[in-house]
């Protein structure tokens, strides 16, 4: 396995090359390739739960001259759901977007977006995940705009500019700590500034990098162009840019960089709680009042992240753990709602809640799963966000953020009402008359919804079971600093 | 179509030598500045000279999309052999051939080969999106003269 | 010294230009002037005054060498991202086309029909 580590990325470059060659009328064998590759890449991450954590050196250059890539809980945790909701929305897609032209291309933007993702959440060298970050966002600018009507351009646009604006700032945070400590290696820089304590030129850094991971996991001041990239984009690929690229490059960058390369300190703590609080209650608050389905879910997008972030930043090991929970519970709830949304466009053609209603009778399947989802990101108990909400809850009120708690448990009750909204207006009530003779979507996008929706139930009640395996080590990975390092640069304490 | 023969004369003399600076740049990048991309480029850059003295049919006779579309991604897939061909002794990107002798060609074992790999892709990748833009930009530009020009339009379509 | 805020006032200037103009084409320079401001910063970086370029020719001494060429690893760096930089140059002119197409405009205040 370890061996095979560098394959994460190679596999869906292979394959996103691979594919272009085929002719437009190969589209089916096209589709068999890229599932059997990402099922391949599933297996792969299964095989890596559990596994101790190594560093693999390309090319044998050994830290800090080569890329080094870090195989660790965290990033097989991000690993597992990047492929988990990749192949979901991989197959469901098959199907879907038959609405558009030219499939394989589309194919092979979302593996190079894949990709992309897998990069950044492998490698072990600041500049290498910025590399990896880019390749990620510019496949995913592609696929924002990938069906080129007025709106989808629009978006795409904005969130261009916006994403090469946080690019450059992440590109100056790294020539920064570069001009200081003369490294790219993460832990060698971790070291690094472990020895000479934070100076202004690391903290100018760690502000860029804030403001530039924040940009691209929407946090509230830089939140602007997810409500209009995320909608824009065809279903599968809503579900995975709010299910695993804002975490991917926002979360999971963020938590790198601040937990295991710079070290968390007081100002941090600070920032990123009233980033978190902030994103939370705007988020939400903007959130209730939309019309358009898929809007309306990705502001939820940002107020969920604020959760994730909140825990963050509280720093304690509660808060972390219900951080990572939450991360992993909001990937598959939001994936579920992105495509529940997908689905009911498919069939009905439209996303304004006022033009739908009823349609709990004629397309149960959909229903049902988008009522679990909406259970489980409102925090209903038997399912998955309860859990996650009630961990970071806990963890505020043991850290003696009273105040922030009760804006925590505020904002889980306006995510209620937003989303008994989403479904006392689409599900229940009465079908249109225009609505009369829509159908249930195809066996195979429904079994996607299916699983997801089993996905959301069990990863709630069955958290004793994978718990320990996958959160609670990953957990234990972040609070480690040092033993990031060793992982790396192999030294004997 | 295209410039007057004086520049046409001097192109033709002077293309020749483009094109073997820039491959010169790409198989000596080991050894000193330049590589694969700046070469590519500058390969690029004779192609885009051929189209703008000559005309965009002699350069697209030179070099079909298509083709251009198929070589990137044949350069692509044959960059990521070279990384996976590095397990032949154990690590991917391991670069296993004997390093040779220092300051001669053979001197670092796979790195030619990765630089003309990417010469390729930069080559094809680069020409084809400068034409797509071409035709794509006076398409947007002059839509009203171009709408109704059935030769233009289907130009456009074979090209995609 | 003077020289870093130089590269400081041009990528301030990259800033200005994004936020104040309207045109979709000149949003794309403030966008190129950013990513070159960072640049010019890398390569200033690895810059020492009477530095050698760092390729090592036949004959040199390794010790001087190493001790007089510049550092070569921001020059690797600038390579790397002045590719990114073109790929999302490339994706933003052909989207801002697309959006002339659609719109037949090119100014973004007329560009809004996402709102709210």
């Amino acid at each position: 396995m370890q061996q095979l580590y560098p394959l994460f990325v190679a596999i869906p470059l292979g394959v996103a090359f691979l594919i272009l060659l085929f002719p437009k009328s190969l589209t089916k064998l096209v589709e068999v390739i890229v599932a059997i590759a990402e099922i391949i890449l599933l297996i792969m991450v299964i095989a890596l739960i559990g596994h101790e954590p190594f560093s693999y050196f390309i090319g044998k250059w050994i830290p800090p001259i080569g890329i080094t890539l870090v195989s660790d809980s965290i990033s097989t945790l991000l690993l597992l759901l990047i492929n988990i909701v990749g192949l979901l929305s991989l197959l469901y897609s098959f199907k879907y977007m038959e609405m558009y032209t030219s499939k394989i291309r589309f194919y092979s933007l979302f593996m190079l977006m894949v990709a992309g993702m897998s990069g950044v959440v492998i490698t072990g060298d600041i500049f290498n995940l910025f590399v990896f970050l880019e390749i990620a966002t510019i496949s995913s600018y592609a696929l924002v705009g990938f069906g080129c009507e007025h709106e989808e351009l629009e978006a795409s646009f904005k969130y261009m500019i916006l994403g090469s604006v946080s690019s450059t700032l992440i590109l100056l945070g790294i020539a920064i700590l570069y001009a200081t400590f003369g490294t790219l290696n993460m832990a060698d820089l971790a070291n690094s500034i472990l020895a000479n304590g934070i100076n202004r030129s690391v903290l100018f850094a760690e502000g860029l990098f804030i403001m530039g991971f924040g940009l691209k996991g929407a946090m509230v001041p830089f939140h602007a162009w997810l409500p209009d990239a995320h909608p824009s984009a065809p279903a599968p690929i809503s579900a995975m840019l709010s299910g695993v690229l804002i975490k991917a490059c926002g979360i999971y960058a963020i938590i790198r960089v601040v937990y295991h390369v710079i070290g968390m300190t007081n100002i941090t703590h600070i920032i990123l709680m009233s980033l978190g609080v902030l994103s939370m209650v705007v988020g939400v608050l903007l959130a209730v009042g939309q019309w358009d389905f898929k809007r309306l879910l990705a502001y939820h997008s940002i107020s969920q992240m604020g959760y994730v972030m909140v825990g963050i930043g509280l720093a304690t090991p509660l808060g972390i753990l219900g951080a990572l929970f939450h991360l992993m519970n909001h990937a598959f709830f939001k994936s579920l709602l992105f495509l529940c949304s997908g689905a009911v466009e498919y069939s009905t053609g439209t996303r304004n809640l006022k033009e739908m209603g009823g349609l709990f009778k004629r397309m149960p399947v959909t229903s049902s799963s988008c009522s679990i989802a909406s259970l489980s990101i409102s925090g209903i108990p038997p399912f998955n966000g309860f859990w996650s909400k009630l961990l970071i809850i806990i963890a505020l009120v043991q850290a003696e953020y009273y105040a922030i708690a009760a804006v925590t448990v505020g904002v889980s009750f306006l995510t209620l009402v937003s989303f008994i909204k989403v479904q006392r207006y689409s599900i229940f009530g009465d079908l249109p008359e225009k609505l009369k003779n829509i159908k249930e979507v195809p066996v195979l996008m429904g079994t996607v919804l299916v699983i997801f929706a089993v996905l959301c139930l069990l990863s709630g009640l069955l958290y004793p079971f994978f718990g320990n395996t996958l959160l609670e080590i990953a957990r234990d990975t972040v609070i480690d600093q040092q033993k990031y390092i060793q992982l790396v640069l192999q030294v004997v304490p | 179509m295209g410039m007057s023969l004086i520049v046409k004369k001097v192109t033709q003399f002077v293309i020749g030598l483009i094109f073997l600076y820039g491959i010169n740049i790409i198989l000596f990048g080991h050894l000193g500045v330049g590589g694969g991309f700046a070469g590519g480029v500058i390969l690029t850059c004779g192609f885009i000279l051929i189209m703008l003295v000559f005309g965009r049919e002699k350069a697209i006779q030179k070099m079909r999309t298509n083709v251009a579309h198929f070589l990137s991604c044949i350069g692509a897939l044959a960059f990521l052999a070279i990384a996976l061909l590095g397990y032949i002794d154990g690590t991917f990107f391991f670069n296993f051939i004997d390093h040779g002798k220092e300051f001669h060609l053979h001197s670092a074992g796979l790195i030619p080969f990765a630089d003309i790999a990417i010469s390729i892709i930069i080559v094809s990748a680069i020409f084809t999106i400068f034409v797509l833009l071409v035709f794509f930009g006076r398409f947007v530009g002059d839509a009203e003269e171009y709408e109704n020009d059935e030769e233009y339009v289907g130009n456009i379509d074979r090209n995609l | 010294m003077t020289i870093y805020l130089m590269c400081f006032f041009l990528f301030v200037m990259g800033l200005y230009c994004l936020i104040a103009k309207k045109h979709l084409i000149k949003k794309i320079i403030g966008i190129a002037i950013l990513d070159y401001a960072v640049n010019l910063f890398l390569i200033l970086i690895g810059y020492k005054s009477g530095g050698i370029p760092p390729v090592l020719f036949e004959g040199m001494n390794k010790q001087t060498f190493s001790q007089q060429s510049v550092d070569p690893l921001p020059q690797a760096l600038v390579l790397t991202s002045i590719v990114i930089s073109l790929g999302v140059l490339i994706m933003m002119v052909s989207i801002a086309l697309r959006l002339y197409e659609k719109y037949k405009t090119f100014d973004t205040s007329e560009i809004s029909r996402l709102r709210g």
